[in-house]
């Protein structure tokens, strides 16, 4: 094994953990929300490994520090942090969780998983994933894509407001 | 002199102490080590600093007995026992946290006791890792291009392309640890001091990227150490003999007090503690903790200074230069004084400038801790509602207006020469000023309508028994 | 590539171990004698007042999600922070008015966010005059409530 596959697996079997063993089966909210924090910065150096530089810090600034925090409040306001309050509201939706994360892993074995294990690790440039050379095809190729993006994060914010004011 | 100087770098530079022969993995540990060793020998220092300053501001000593060695009369040099050694309260510090070691851990009942013992944890931990991309030496060997020298070796622990973005992605992560103390408290007031806290960090951060962002697109990279050679360049582009710090340009020194602002607000210190407002909230997060892990909180907030210091020394300052003088160009370009050839001098000065890279960055972050010290004591804490103003409201656009500015000003320089690009500049600070001041007065407009009613308190105990009198109609 | 990022994966793993022995040592170290007056939630010695879980107002919630919508917006722009300044002309003129569009909405939704006043954390200066006259009437008998009952 090189080492890049040693850390790979040691930076995965963390995230792993992380995310089946505390955020999935754990009962209590907060303590979830935490190890999906501890879950995307592994996944960030993951991308470090494969290159991708902008990616990674990308993730570990918008998951783990920005979209974590909003997390963190809304359990903390809808008093999710007891355990069994939150079991007793579990019907239907147990099952249904079940189901659709087993489409959703059908889904991704048939389309990703199936291809990617035929080959291997195509061969990356130096200046692969830097901001320079996502920014070159990001506003050029990309453009409109990125302009949706700026109208989409306008009707979040609209979105929220109207969600969350008082008065309008 | 000088000659001697430059032929030991020389001479050293062949053999660097023999580092470059460690691998890859060793000459990690050694960086990271060089990184964490002084800050953590450093941060005692800076609370003795804080006390003492504060004290000597409020016309009070401060901690000034602790550390002071009486030699005993059985010590063998007779001419030494009975005196006594003074440090001025140098080791208050040191004492002050084996104390808190030994201290009673008290954990309060019917907490969340996992969470609880990890949030100091996670609070102190981004105050260690946000100086991973912090260069501290130069890396360029003075007199020419070329990358060498002991320090190329050992600064910045990751040289990466995302350097600046590294910094501002851990300190994010700040956040959590705050929150989480003030949630898994039971206690009502750490809850208060955790929101408020993290709805003041993360409103500040945001600004923080602004003020970032207008610097990297004047630099044009965000890897940190091209961002110190960037600011080695002729000063505006037209000044060669001297340094272009961010701080002396126009929009440098918007983002530098809009950084400075923000720094001080993620660090929670004065004037923007509000977490911390002892008058309204005890002690705010940390308020149940007590030992080691309230000390904890107390590092973190230190260290995070430190950092945030270097940070701001390394974007705006010129990094590891002691001074904005480019001494290549003086040396070679023969600047007299008095008659006298001043080649050598500035030759020698080139030299000691790089030599000395690392204590004039620690003395940079010393400067910016004893600004954060001078500002407790002088400035008032803010209110809630005037810290989200100040950070939604002012911050935030003026960093994206100093954003703007800077690629009209990049492209006018490009189209039209130097000069036009200066002069584009100034004509579209003028503009978003007046644009500003539009927006401003769209937010002062409802507070103007209400600001004549005065507030008539019937009773003051039962919170909201208030009257509203309109003045028009009395 | 990772060769570039095996310290920083160092420092994080470091910086870690230096927490959590700071927190395990104390908890070690210190001597433990739980009393219920010890225990008991801290606030400035009286007996303490409701519950620690209280809801809070849904302003912080409104800020977070606002900062998780701006920041991505500034997030997008950090690589084109990193080229513009020594592309070619045409790219900087194509990627200037793409950056131009994407900030003009974005100062679209600032504005909307002031004009709205929904950062505005006195409600005196958005509410509109009767609600907080009505709230001021609805709440007092609540609060007269609550005092007899501490009574």
């Amino acid at each position: 094994m090189t080492p890049n596959q040693i850390v790979f697996l040691v930076l995965a079997f963390i995230a792993v953990m992380a995310s089946a063993g505390v955020v999935v089966f754990g009962a209590n909210a907060v303590r979830s929300a935490l190890f999906l924090v501890l879950n995307f910065f592994v996944l960030g150096f993951i991308y470090f490994t494969l290159g991708a530089q902008l990616l990674g810090i990308t993730q570990i600034m918008v998951y783990a520090g920005a979209i974590m925090v909003l997390f963190l409040f809304v359990i903390m306001m809808l008093q999710l942090h007891h355990g069994p309050q939150l079991k007793k509201y579990q019907d239907a939706k147990r099952p249904l969780a079940w189901l659709i994360g087993l489409g959703i892993f059908c889904l991704v074995f048939t389309q990703v998983i199936q291809k990617l294990s035929m080959t291997s690790q195509s061969p990356v440039t130096d200046e692969y994933g830097t901001p320079k050379a996502v920014g070159l095809v990001l506003y050029s190729t990309y453009s409109w894509p990125f302009e949706v993006t700026s109208v989409l994060l306008l009707i979040g914010v609209v979105g929220s407001i109207l969600l969350a004011k008082r008065r309008i | 002199m000088s000659q001697w100087i430059e032929d030991i770098a020389k001479g050293k530079d062949a053999v660097l102490f023999g580092i470059h022969m460690y691998g890859p993995g060793v000459l990690a540990l050694i960086k990271v080590l060089l990184l964490l060793i002084p800050a953590l020998i450093l941060v005692p220092g800076l609370i003795w600093w804080e006390r003492r300053l504060l004290s000597w501001m409020q016309d009070r000593i401060g901690p000034n007995r602790t550390g002071t060695i009486t030699v005993p009369d059985n010590f063998p040099i007779k001419g030494l026992r009975g005196k006594k050694q003074r440090t001025a309260g140098l080791l208050q510090p040191i004492a002050d946290g084996l104390k808190l070691f030994l201290k009673e851990d008290i954990t309060p009942a019917s907490i969340d006791r996992k969470v609880y013992f990890l949030a100091p944890a996670i609070a102190l931990f981004p105050a260690f890792a946000i100086g991973g991309t912090l260069p501290w030496g130069s890396a360029y060997l003075p007199f020419g291009d070329a990358v060498g020298g002991i320090y190329s070796l050992l600064t910045p622990v990751a040289n990466v392309d995302i350097g600046i973005l590294y910094v501002l992605a851990i300190s994010s992560l700040g956040v959590y640890g705050v929150v989480l103390a003030g949630y898994s408290s039971n206690n009502k007031y750490s809850l208060m001091g955790g929101l408020r806290s993290s709805a003041q960090l993360i409103s500040y951060e945001l600004a923080m990227g602004t003020a970032l962002a207008s610097i990297v697109l004047a630099s044009g990279s965000l890897r940190m150490t091209d961002m110190v050679r960037v600011q080695e360049q002729a000063l505006w582009g037209v000044l060669p003999a001297v340094q272009n710090w961010f701080v002396l340009t126009p929009f440098g020194l918007v983002g530098a007090v809009i950084f400075l602002i923000c720094m001080i607000a993620e660090t929670n210190r004065a004037p923007f503690d509000l977490p911390e407002a002892e008058n309204e909230l005890i002690a705010g997060y940390h308020t149940e903790y007590s030992s080691m892990k309230f000390a904890v909180f107390f590092m973190g907030e230190y260290a995070a200074m430190f950092f945030f210091s270097g940070v701001f020394a390394a974007v705006f300052l010129g990094g590891y230069n002691l001074l904005p003088l480019n001494y290549e160009y003086l040396a070679t370009h023969g600047w007299n004084f008095l008659g006298q050839d001043m080649g050598g001098f500035w030759r020698g000065m080139a030299w000691f400038n790089y030599w000395a890279g690392p204590a004039i960055f620690v003395g940079k972050c010393v400067v910016g801790i004893t600004f954060f010290i001078w500002l407790r004591a002088t400035l008032p804490r803010l209110r809630y509602d005037q810290l989200m103003g100040l950070g939604w409201k002012t911050l935030l656009p003026l960093g994206i207006s100093n954003l703007i500015i800077v690629g009209l000003w990049i492209v006018a320089t490009k189209l039209w020469g130097i000069g036009g690009g200066w002069a584009a500049w100034a004509a579209a600070a003028a503009v978003l000023v007046i644009i500003y001041l539009n927006i401003a007065s769209l937010s002062k407009k409802d507070e103007m309508a209400f600001g004549g009613r005065s507030v008539e308190m019937k009773d003051p105990s039962p919170r909201r028994t208030v009257k509203m009198v309109d003045p028009n109609k009395v | 590539m990772l060769g570039d990022f095996m310290p920083i994966l160092v420092l994080v793993c470091l910086a870690a171990l230096i927490c959590g022995v700071m927190v395990v040592g104390s908890y070690v170290l210190g001597p433990k004698k739980v009393t219920p007056y010890k225990s008991s939630p801290y606030e400035c010695g009286v007996m303490p007042l409701g519950t620690a879980t209280e809801r809070f107002p849904i302003k912080f919630y409104l800020v977070a999600i606002l900062f998780v919508l701006f920041d991505i917006e500034v997030v997008f722009l950090w690589s084109w922070l990193t080229i513009f300044k020594d592309a070619p002309t045409d790219f900087q003129v194509f990627s200037g008015v793409d950056v131009a569009v994407y900030l003009g909405l974005w100062i679209v939704g600032y504005l909307y966010i002031i004009k709205i006043g929904a950062l505005d954390w006195d409600e005196a200066t958005s509410l509109a005059p009767e609600k907080l006259e009505a709230s001021a009437t609805v709440a007092v008998p609540a609060q007269a409530s609550n005092q007899e009952a501490l009574a």
